[in-house]
């Protein structure tokens, strides 16, 4: 069982301080490597020979076409499938059960559980640990505090919006302690307004708590603001035609940093690349 | 309100009527029967009242064999469903015969069932079990497999055994799904339940109407059909307010 989660305030109230949810996995080298991978469904290509080196507590983001094998390529890197060639290391482990027991995935859908309470699908991951329902609770109940979910602990996810849905679903996959976060489009299906908040809450959320991420989305301006590393893939079979390195990853003022001349031309720069690769 | 009064309503007239014409022998002059072989609304009523300890007796004789009846099917239903989401080989193997097994008349099996077991309960709570089996079955597995493939994946990456995927995700999305074939199966019940004492019993409502016709009792044969709808709606309606406090999340 692990002891982690806490924020702590002192009996004044005046200072907070916060500690980083710990990765027992983690200590050194949480970075992700892959070695000419490739996969097919059958006789589907849908990844080419493929290198990717993400440095630990870095995040890489992975654009390109609809269907190019994004999430195919995620759920590779997760252990969740096997690639038909090459290797995946993730923390220097290539094993796929090695791999799961250090990745916690994020789907794109929130997939709450809709008869669990907002806390107890927050606390899934801990459960499945084998932790207890009352400390599993206690301890996603101080996260909640952390991100703004307060008062909702009880709530089902029916009744939550559509940005508290993500969030839960955030916590619950941050809360399993793993070293490697996998985001499949986390904010896909959010407004605009709605998914600029929780670009700007999720880059906060990673000051605290850095994580070796990988983050998939088809949004450019998302990937290079939350982005240490862009890669942009081509159409199916994917290959990596660039890659990028935006000028502010994770900037506070969110606003100022998406609006700079020089992440205006990184934009710029990988959108022509993505035309280029989707031809 | 609306959703009682209007049936209600409906069932009244339709009862006012039948007494009307009862009461005046129009039903028995234009079948050419004797008045007494088709009772008034008013002569049934008063029948169950006069016969209301047989009739009790004989309705928790009738009870008890549509609940155990229930009972075996549900465990069976339930059990031999997670079974058949757990291995794939036993459910391409043996579904197509669950299927095909609702092809054999009860009627057939019945008769056969007395041979082995007698007169006494067990042949009745087998054929209610043999009826209620499949709605059960069908419906708790076509709820096992209604779940998210992207939620099964989830769950591995956040660490989720085979069991507690069971538990957490598979079971409770399993359940609108099995309360739908408890429902089919508590219709049917009392149907299965008469059948089976039509083949061979010394008591029950179904023996009892039985009994009745040879005689002609109409009177308390109508008023045994009143007992045996009353069991059924009750049955039906404890079914819906015990989904009503386990699915909360619809």
């Amino acid at each position: 069982m692990r002891q982690d989660t806490r924020m702590k305030s002192d009996l004044g109230g005046s200072q907070t301080v916060v500690e980083p949810i710990s990765s027992p996995l983690g200590a050194l080298g949480d970075g992700i490597s892959l070695q000419a991978v490739g996969h097919s469904y059958g006789d589907l290509r849908t990844i080419d020979s493929l290198d990717l080196q993400v440095e630990a507590h870095s995040v890489i983001g992975l654009v390109g076409p609809s269907g190019c094998g994004k999430s195919t390529l995620l759920e590779l890197i997760c252990g969740l499938r096997e690639p038909t060639q090459g290797t995946i290391e993730v923390a220097g482990r290539a094993a796929a059960e090695d791999r799961l027991a250090r990745c916690a995935f994020m789907p794109q859908r929130d997939l709450l559980l809709p008869w669990y309470s907002a806390i107890d699908n927050a606390a899934l991951a801990l459960r499945n640990q084998g932790m207890r329902r009352r400390p599993a609770r206690a301890a996603a109940a101080a996260l909640f505090d952390r991100f703004g979910l307060a008062g909702f602990e009880g709530a089902r996810p029916a009744e939550l919006s559509g940005g508290m849905r993500q969030r839960v679903a955030f916590l619950r996959t941050l809360i399993a302690g793993k070293p490697v976060l996998a985001l499949d489009e986390p904010f896909a299906a959010l407004d605009a307004i709605t998914r600029a908040e929780m670009q700007e809450w999720l880059a906060a959320a990673l000051r605290t708590d850095p994580r070796t991420v990988v983050l998939v989305t088809h949004d450019v301006e998302e990937a290079l603001y939350l982005c240490d590393r862009v890669a942009v893939l081509s159409a199916r079979p994917a290959r990596t035609v660039a890659e990028l390195s935006p000028p502010a990853p994770r900037a506070e003022d969110r606003d100022a940093a998406v609006t700079d001349p020089a992440f205006v031309a990184a934009r710029e720069a990988a959108l022509r690349a993505l035309r280029e690769g989707s031809r | 309100m609306r959703r009682w009064l209007l049936p209600a309503g409906l069932l009244g007239l339709l009862i006012g009527l039948w007494q009307v014409a009862a009461s005046t022998g129009a039903i028995a002059d234009a079948f050419s029967l004797e008045s007494y072989l088709v009772p008034s609304p008013a002569e049934i009523a008063s029948s169950l009242w006069e016969n209301r300890d047989l009739l009790a007796d004989n309705a928790w004789v009738t009870l008890r064999e549509m609940l155990f009846g229930l009972l075996l099917a549900l465990v069976v239903g339930i059990g031999s469903a997670i079974l058949m989401q757990r291995w794939r080989v036993l459910r391409d193997a043996a579904y197509p015969l669950v299927v095909a097994s609702q092809t054999i008349p009860i009627l057939v099996i019945a008769p056969i069932l007395v041979v082995w077991f007698g007169y006494g309960i067990t042949p009745k709570i087998v054929i209610v079990a043999l009826i209620c089996f499949f709605p059960i079955t069908v419906n708790a597995l076509d709820g096992l497999r209604s779940v998210d493939p992207e939620a099964i994946k989830l769950m591995r990456s956040l660490d989720a055994s085979r069991w507690q995927r069971f538990w957490w995700v598979e079971a409770p999305a399993a359940l609108p799904s099995l309360f739908t074939g408890i429902k089919i199966a508590v219709v049917v019940a009392p149907i299965a339940a008469v059948f089976a004492e039509w083949a061979g019993s010394s008591a029950g409502l179904g023996h009892l109407i039985q009994s009745d016709g040879a005689n002609f009792q109409v009177a308390r044969q109508f008023a045994t059909v009143v007992v045996l709808s009353a069991m059924a709606l009750a049955l039906i309606g404890l079914t819906a307010l015990a989904e009503r406090r386990v699915v909360t999340w619809r």
